[in-house]
């Protein structure tokens, strides 16, 4: 068994987890964080994107005793005061989900791509979602869910029209 | 899918990390971005009973040039290899290999040294490594040794690596005036492993290629040089119909695995047409 701290969403959490724990299991069956999904589990289809320490990881394909001291942030960290994330409110606007279940591997991917790239082309962002895969939208959506999202992190006026 | 039981180990040193593989022998195994042991241990492909993380590990970390030789820890990451500003100036094929393998999930966790000593039949660094013609530094309670690139793959998945050895560093040498390298693959479109990779590097000297490396990936179970091909284009101009004439033996002499993304005789085809491919971006770079 291994101790671990981790920082999820802001929040300290220590807890004794087997050494083999994935951290996705970790994050939904110790701390009932269930909007990471586990899709694939081959880490293929990115729906268990989270970000560790900033970077997005695949959490299907993490060991949870990596993570100690390490700081997590998953869909359920994005929000602040009950006000959606851009990123969120994009793909909101922007109709870039049916079912949801990619969703919020493709947020957490996204977030990371902007971190990196505020200003990216629509070559860039679906390069830089090419770890997630959606079977329902065909992604032109999504592209415009991120573009909504960028435009407005860059403090510029958006809608779902122009996105 | 859930790993079978083992105890997690994270080392702080290349020391520990040398120690605990030395005192576990077999049972143990080292693991680094983890995307290709993990998932076999998943799948019970694999039961280590020791897992020896080395991920954090200090000196397993940086890129630096000297001289001739651009030296990357063997900690380094794809992504960070990929968007290194060293890396990018001093041997760009190297950048953007590591730029394209899996997504960006993977380049963020997956390290060089762990895609050599894994040596997974359709990874994309063997190739390149083959056709730069590298070494790795390799380290165990013995002492350091080099390997050359010619001298590491031994087999499907194995290399020349002994028990209780790590490898530290990847070496290769720094791109001059007249040398140009490239890397072609056709991926698989979920995975992005190489169903067919080749990597070549030539070097130009008056107008005519004096040295040329070319190496395949994915087509077979492990990565190969293609030694005829090298002969058929050195001392041409390398011009198109020099690197048609060379490719029509790529592949001839080499070990073909098939599967479900591709049948034996569909990588024997692609392997010529990704040689020619590689040759040719690899003549340009030479020649700009």
């Amino acid at each position: 068994m291994a101790k671990i701290t981790v920082t999820v969403n802001g929040s300290t959490h220590t807890s004794t987890v087997e050494d083999r724990t994935l951290l996705v299991h970790f994050l939904r069956e110790q701390l009932n964080l269930t909007g990471t999904h586990v899709g694939c589990d081959t880490s293929q289809c990115g729906a268990c994107v989270v970000l560790v320490d900033g970077k997005s990881v695949k959490s299907c394909t993490t060991l949870a005793a990596r993570c100690d001291g390490a700081s997590v942030t998953t869909i359920e960290g994005l929000s602040t005061d009950g006000s959606m994330h851009p990123l969120q409110e994009g793909f909101w606007e922007c109709h870039g989900l049916q079912c949801g279940f990619c969703t919020p591997g493709m947020i957490m991917a996204a977030t990371d791509l902007l971190a990196q790239n505020p200003n990216p082309t629509d070559d860039e962002i679906r390069h830089g979602l090419e770890g997630n895969l959606c079977r329902c939208t065909g992604y032109h959506n999504i592209v415009r869910s991120v573009q909504y999202a960028a435009a407005k992190m860059r403090g510029e006026a958006v809608s779902s029209q122009n996105a | 899918m859930i790993p079978a039981a083992f105890e997690y180990v994270k080392a702080s040193s290349v020391a520990q990390a040398i120690a605990l593989l030395n005192q576990h022998g077999d049972e143990a195994k080292v693991i680094a971005g983890g995307h290709s042991l993990l998932p076999a241990m998943k799948l019970r492909l694999s039961q280590p009973a020791v897992l020896i993380d080395i991920a954090q590990v200090a000196e397993l970390k940086g890129i630096k040039t000297a001289g001739s030789t651009l030296t990357i820890g063997a900690g380094e990451t794809y992504h960070a290899i990929a968007t290194s500003a060293t890396v990018i100036s001093a041997c760009p094929v190297l950048a953007s290999c590591t730029g394209q393998i899996g997504d960006i999930q993977v380049r963020n966790a997956g390290t060089i040294g762990g895609a050599l000593a894994h040596a997974d039949p359709a990874a994309d660094l063997t190739a390149v490594f083959l056709a730069l013609g590298g070494t790795v530094t390799v380290q165990s309670a013995g002492g350091t040794r080099s390997i050359a690139a010619d001298d590491l793959f031994v087999s499907m998945l194995m290399t020349a690596l002994d028990s209780g050895e790590l490898i530290t560093a990847v070496s290769v040498p720094v791109m001059s005036k007249g040398q140009g390298a490239s890397y072609a693959k056709l991926k698989h479109p979920a995975s992005r492993y190489a169903i067919v990779g080749v990597a070549a590097a030539v070097t130009i000297s008056n107008g005519v290629v004096s040295a040329c490396r070319v190496a395949v990936t994915g087509a077979g179970p492990q990565a190969v040089r293609q030694p005829s091909v090298e002969k058929a284009l050195i001392g041409t101009s390398g011009d198109a119909a020099s690197i048609k004439a060379a490719c029509a033996s790529a592949g001839a002499d080499m070990e073909y695995l098939g599967d479900i993304h591709a049948s034996e005789e569909y990588r024997r085809a692609m392997v010529k047409v990704y040689a020619a491919r590689a040759l040719t971006d690899a003549v340009a770079a030479a020649r700009a």
